[in-house]
């Protein structure tokens, strides 16, 4: 690999600096997404509007919650497998218990967040690979999801119901929301003295430890906000779809991970970008159905559509980077 | 004792002492009925875990990141690819066969190249490869209801003193993977790599044609496993594949191979794979519902991952 790099030519100035690469790697999560909304735009120019952006960003707010909270795991180096069955584990009582009996609907629902967190100090302490634990727990959440709701059904507590379908003046509600959640994880993550030392975990453990503080600590924080979000997302689901089903988040899993990748995260290193996984999210949750519905692909081809954009997304990205590597 | 000591050292002792315990407690619960009958049907279950399992184990020894995820869809491809060339006559067996292999090869190198010329991490590169070639495998296999050649299916089926042959080639493939893994360059190479690209590469490793053996064989297994599940389920379906894609790396893990890379265990893989399936019969056999069953397994790996210990802390 770098033999590859040593043999670009040396120019650091102008639109081959590093520096311009680095800007334009950061603007990517964001120029796909422009791209994918011109592309709306130009085929159907009637769903560029208030309530365009309301149908399609819809079941954007989920995605972008689960993708967060995936995030959160890949800044420490691990990789959560269980968020899509988690997704669908808290659909399931949100739809039932919450509205039944909120009691406990909400101590279901803390406690399985203490579960997150118990799993990243299981990982940390016994030092186990974090894909075959979530593997597992995969399993677990979709058993106790279907053991609560064998067959769809069950209904959203109707304060969720009314918030969910909000309609604040001007601006559609999916548009906000998506803008709260990557500004608020932005601030706290990137932005707070602790939220480095997290980030630094990833990065750097050993440094972090040396420097006095728990890795024990970060990373069932960091399990521990990935449980939170998941949280978020299964209620954020269920008051869209008003009903729930234990298979509601399966593919919510690799959405999250393709989601975090495609808003310039990496899997190692810390390196990870709120706002670009909001990004992402939204990204992936207009190129999933929207746009293809209205390129008139066949929906044979949908799931085609949507892998080939990702592969063009990343490897745009992976030429920007090998440019900003040649410093 | 010095000898079970040794043996109890071997990091793969593990998964076959679970699959014992598990059939144990099966046929305990049955009171001995079906005892037999429990272990050939998962000697046939397992073999096709085998068979990706080994491809999965090559490309996860490669090192942090390298697994395929492309496996189920490779598989849904590969039956049905096998299916129509067959089209239900026995001539056409060994076509069908290697057309499937070519498929599942041509899925490798589509991997590969996604991730080397493109640089796409090879998790998201397999990922976005799977949704492209289940697009193709929906609208190439719409409405398929060929039936196996009748040789074909009763092929996979043959026993031989209660066992599949499809086992006894399982073990003899094993044991191929095994030397080719442990005694030849290809395998000595992919343990290097995994221990340390930079190193091997400098060492005069062929790093990326080995990286592209590796995908095209995993490719590979896969297209082979579905033209034989294809056989043994009577026909091809999309989602004959789905379950390979957590249990493909399941049976890697929990058979001794380091996520990590450079370490890699191919008796583990047989031994997991039979405690996975014999942990699904078991559950069955209970007469357990769909959702304890999911949550006993999802229980029991974790434990078994814990009680296993992680690898130790990279220096």
């Amino acid at each position: 690999m770098s033999a590859v790099t040593s043999a670009e030519p040396a120019v650091r100035t102008g639109w081959r600096s590093p520096a311009f690469a680095r800007m334009l790697r950061a603007l990517l999560p964001a120029l796909s997404l422009a791209l994918i909304l011109i592309a709306i735009a130009w085929l159907n120019p009637r769903a560029i509007s208030y309530f365009g952006f309301n149908l399609m960003l819809n079941l954007a707010i989920p995605i972008a919650l689960a993708t967060i909270a995936q995030m959160f795991v890949i800044t420490v180096n691990e990789l959560d497998l269980s968020i899509g069955t988690f997704v669908g584990f808290v659909g399931c009582v949100t739809a039932t218990w919450l509205r039944d009996a909120p009691l406990l609907g909400v101590i279901v629902l803390l406690a399985s967040i203490g579960v997150y967190a118990a799993l990243g100090a299981l990982i940390h302490l016994r030092n186990l690979p974090s894909i075959v634990v979530t593997l597992g727990m995969s399993f677990v959440w979709q058993g106790l999801a279907i053991l609560m709701l064998p067959k769809p059904g069950g209904k959203a507590p109707d304060w969720l119901q009314g918030f969910m379908s909000l309609k604040p003046p001007f601006v559609p509600f999916p548009v906000i929301a998506a803008i709260v959640i990557a500004l608020g994880v932005h601030f706290a993550l990137m932005r707070t003295s602790y939220g480095a030392v997290l980030r630094g975990t990833g990065g750097n453990a050993q440094a972090i430890r040396r420097a006095g503080w728990s890795i024990l600590k970060t990373k069932v924080t960091m399990f521990a906000l990935a449980g939170v979000f998941g949280v978020l997302s299964g209620m954020a689901l269920v008051g869209i779809t008003t009903s729930a089903d234990a298979n509601l988040g399966n593919g919510y899993t690799l959405l999250a991970i393709a989601g975090v990748i495609l808003g310039g995260g990496e899997f190692i290193g810390g390196r990870v970008s709120p706002i670009g996984a909001v990004i992402g999210a939204l990204t992936l949750a207009l190129a999933a159905s929207p746009l293809l519905t209205f390129m008139h692909i066949p929906p044979d081809w949908q799931v085609a559509a949507n892998g080939a954009i990702l592969i063009i997304v990343l490897a745009a990205r992976a030429l920007i980077s090998r440019r900003e590597a040649d410093r | 004792m010095n000898a079970i000591r040794t043996l109890l050292a071997r990091p793969w002792i593990w998964s076959f002492i679970g699959a014992l315990i598990v059939w144990l407690a099966a046929i305990t619960f049955t009171g001995g009925y079906g005892a037999g009958g429990m272990i050939t049907a998962a000697l046939s279950l397992a073999v096709f875990m085998v068979i990706v399992g080994i491809g999965q184990m090559f490309v996860i020894t490669l090192g942090p990141g390298n697994v395929d995820l492309s496996l189920p869809a490779n598989i849904g491809l590969a039956s049905a690819v096998a299916m129509k060339v067959m089209d239900g006559s026995n001539s056409m067996i060994a076509v069908g066969l290697i057309a499937a292999l070519a498929s599942g090869m041509a899925v490798g190198a589509a991997n590969y190249l996604l991730i080397r010329v493109l640089r796409i991490p090879p998790i998201i590169a397999t990922l976005s490869s799977s949704f492209i070639v289940l697009s193709i495998d929906i609208a190439y296999g719409r409405g398929l209801q060929i039936k196996p050649p009748p040789a074909f299916a009763d092929f996979t089926n043959i026993q031989i003193l209660g066992i599949p042959i499809l086992a006894i080639g399982g073990v003899i493939f094993a044991f191929l993977a095994g030397i080719a893994l442990q005694r030849m360059i290809y395998g000595r190479s992919v343990l290097a790599i995994g221990q340390n690209m930079r190193a091997a590469w400098l060492a005069g490793i062929p790093v990326e044609r080995i990286r592209f053996l590796t995908y095209t064989l995993s490719g590979a297994l896969g297209g082979i496993n579905g033209a034989l599940l294809a056989g043994y389920f009577r026909g091809a379906s999309v989602d004959i594949g789905n379950e390979y894609l957590l249990s493909s790396i399941a049976v890697v893990v929990i058979g001794g191979t380091s996520v990590a890379g450079g370490k890699a265990n191919v008796p583990g893989i047989w031994g997991a794979s039979l405690f996975l399936v014999l942990l699904l019969t078991m559950l069955n056999t209970f007469g357990v519902s769909a959702g304890v069953r999911l949550l006993l397994t999802g229980l029991i790996i974790v434990g078994v991952i814990t009680a296993a210990g992680g690898q130790p802390a990279q220096r």
